[in-house]
């Protein structure tokens, strides 16, 4: 009895230390299939072929995302300003704007579910950075957007300048807007949520006393519960870019093209508008 | 693997491991002390209370639980931080569990014992603590292990409401690193570390118990 007993722990601890070694031996892989994949990019990338061949885009968008993506309970649909985007690289691509599947994604997920291939493309309020760019490969910029701070009204917080170390400020896992805010105001406390509606539920339950994220969002949020506003000027410049897997060169050439030709017939202005209420600042 | 991970985030992963440590004794002693009354009243006493404290509590999920609790507080006028609420959510949550095993334990002693002791001049409260409870906690430790590695898993949820503890560290490490797997794999160890130990206490001391009768 007592040796099997002990046999039973050491096999749990076996177990712990396969998990380890299996992390190991995953992790190697993972590395070469990369390198291969960046490797093959740079002579020709058969994204596209392998899209067309499955006759449907893959995005990853954002559900919870007021103007950008978000889904309607009532309807299920997913709408927004990143959707309608999609639609029109579909249609570029497939030629069909509603061949096009999407899928959810945080701010958290969208870069594995990239690189797990389970997307082909990310559109969800994502910042061009150079970090990022070490792992994944962006397109132009598709929306110009600036940080900023959403307070219950009446706040003493007028703007960034306002903020100080004893100020908690609350935002979403993985968005740039943490680095941020911790970099313009070092040693400020930062509760970090799992999505924005998390955070916003948050802000007013009065866990914190600032959201900080990408102004285009926080108008979103304001518009849903007049009790909140957006206060002081965009401290930051956040470009948005459409992010795909790692060399796949042609899919980042279809999402270039689509995009100014959406520019210069118009249809861009056109879509910003319907979403944010005012055209883009030339 | 990559363990430049572990070394170059240690005291995140640290400050982590202390919170989930933090959070799930505390939340391991509440939930027992509730999970003891309640058991109490659902033998003798406000049974309907019991009764009703257990199947609502134990039929919704943690999340909710904890959720009362986090967001629950500002209708009320005051507020619970993450690490609070979770913690506080995770013992409810617990209590009702270690409720029903505690209980389960004091009913399977025999009758006989209660009855006996009793006609021998014992009052009930005598009783239970001399002759029934020495009797139902070997029934009941088993049970109990069980519920309080589930605690040190569940304590991960404190992470969803910004609870500081391993899981939320583990979110902003992965995303700064973008290795999710590895990260995790850190984050695994980190709690086998508290529920080995814990499952491997559980029975060496319910070996001793069974020696002694």
């Amino acid at each position: 009895m007592k040796m099997s007993r002990s046999f039973k722990m050491a096999g749990a601890l076996l177990i712990a230390a396969m998990l380890v070694v299996s992390g190991c031996g995953n992790n190697k892989e993972n590395n070469t299939a990369g390198g291969n994949a960046s490797g093959g990019a740079a002579t020709d990338s058969k994204a596209i072929a392998k899209i067309k061949e499955r006759g449907k885009l893959l995005v990853g968008v954002k559900y919870d995302t007021r103007l950008f993506g978000l889904k309607d309970p009532a309807t299920g649909k997913v709408d927004g300003f990143d959707v309608d985007i999609s639609k029109a690289i579909a249609k570029k691509i497939l030629g069909d704007e509603n061949a096009i599947e999407l899928k959810e994604v945080t701010s958290k997920t969208r870069i594995p579910m990239l690189n797990n291939g389970e997307i082909d493309m990310v559109v969800a309020t994502m910042t061009i950075t150079e970090e990022r760019k070490k792992e994944v490969d962006f397109s132009d910029v598709y929306f110009q957007a600036g940080q900023s701070l959403l307070v219950k009204k009446g706040s003493p917080i007028t703007g960034l300048e306002s903020v100080t170390k004893d100020t908690k400020i609350l935002g979403s896992k993985g968005a740039t807007s943490i680095k941020n805010i911790k970099e313009k105001v070092p040693g400020v406390t930062v509760l970090e949520f799992d999505n924005y509606q998390d955070a916003f539920s948050a802000l007013k339950a009065g866990q914190g006393d600032a959201l900080t994220t990408d102004d285009a969002i926080l108008y979103g949020m304001a518009s849903q519960d007049p009790g909140f506003e957006v206060v002081g000027k965009p401290f930051t410049d956040e470009p948005y870019g459409i992010a795909v897997q790692k060399g796949n060169t042609d899919v980042v050439q279809a999402i270039n093209d689509t995009l100014a030709e959406l520019k210069s017939n118009g249809e861009y202005d056109a879509i910003y508008t319907k979403w944010i209420g005012k055209a883009p600042a030339q | 693997m990559d363990f430049s991970i572990l070394t170059n985030y240690f005291g995140l992963y640290m400050e982590g491991f202390y919170g989930t440590l933090l959070s799930s004794v505390l939340a391991l002693i509440g939930s027992f002390l509730i999970g003891a009354v309640i058991a109490v009243f659902r033998i003798r006493g406000l049974r309907w209370f019991g009764a009703v404290y257990v199947e609502f509590i134990r039929n919704i999920p943690l999340l909710l639980v904890v959720y009362i609790f986090y967001y629950g507080p500002s209708a009320l006028g005051f507020t619970l931080d993450g690490f609070k609420a979770g913690t506080i959510g995770l013992a409810v949550y617990t209590s009702a569990f270690i409720a029903e095993a505690i209980r389960a334990g004091i009913l399977a002693v025999p009758k006989g014992q209660m009855e006996a002791s009793r006609s021998s001049g014992l009052s009930y409260i005598q009783t239970m603590l001399h002759i029934i409870l020495p009797q139902a906690i070997k029934l009941v430790i088993p049970p109990l292990g069980n519920q309080f590695i589930n605690l040190i898993k569940n304590s991960s949820v404190l992470t969803l409401v910004a609870g500081l503890d391993l899981m939320y560290f583990a979110d902003g490490i992965s995303t700064e690193t973008y290795r999710t797997f590895d990260t995790y794999i850190f984050v695994a160890v980190f709690y086998l570390v508290l529920t080995l130990p814990l499952s491997y206490g559980v029975r060496v001391w319910e070996r001793r118990l069974q020696r002694k009768y």
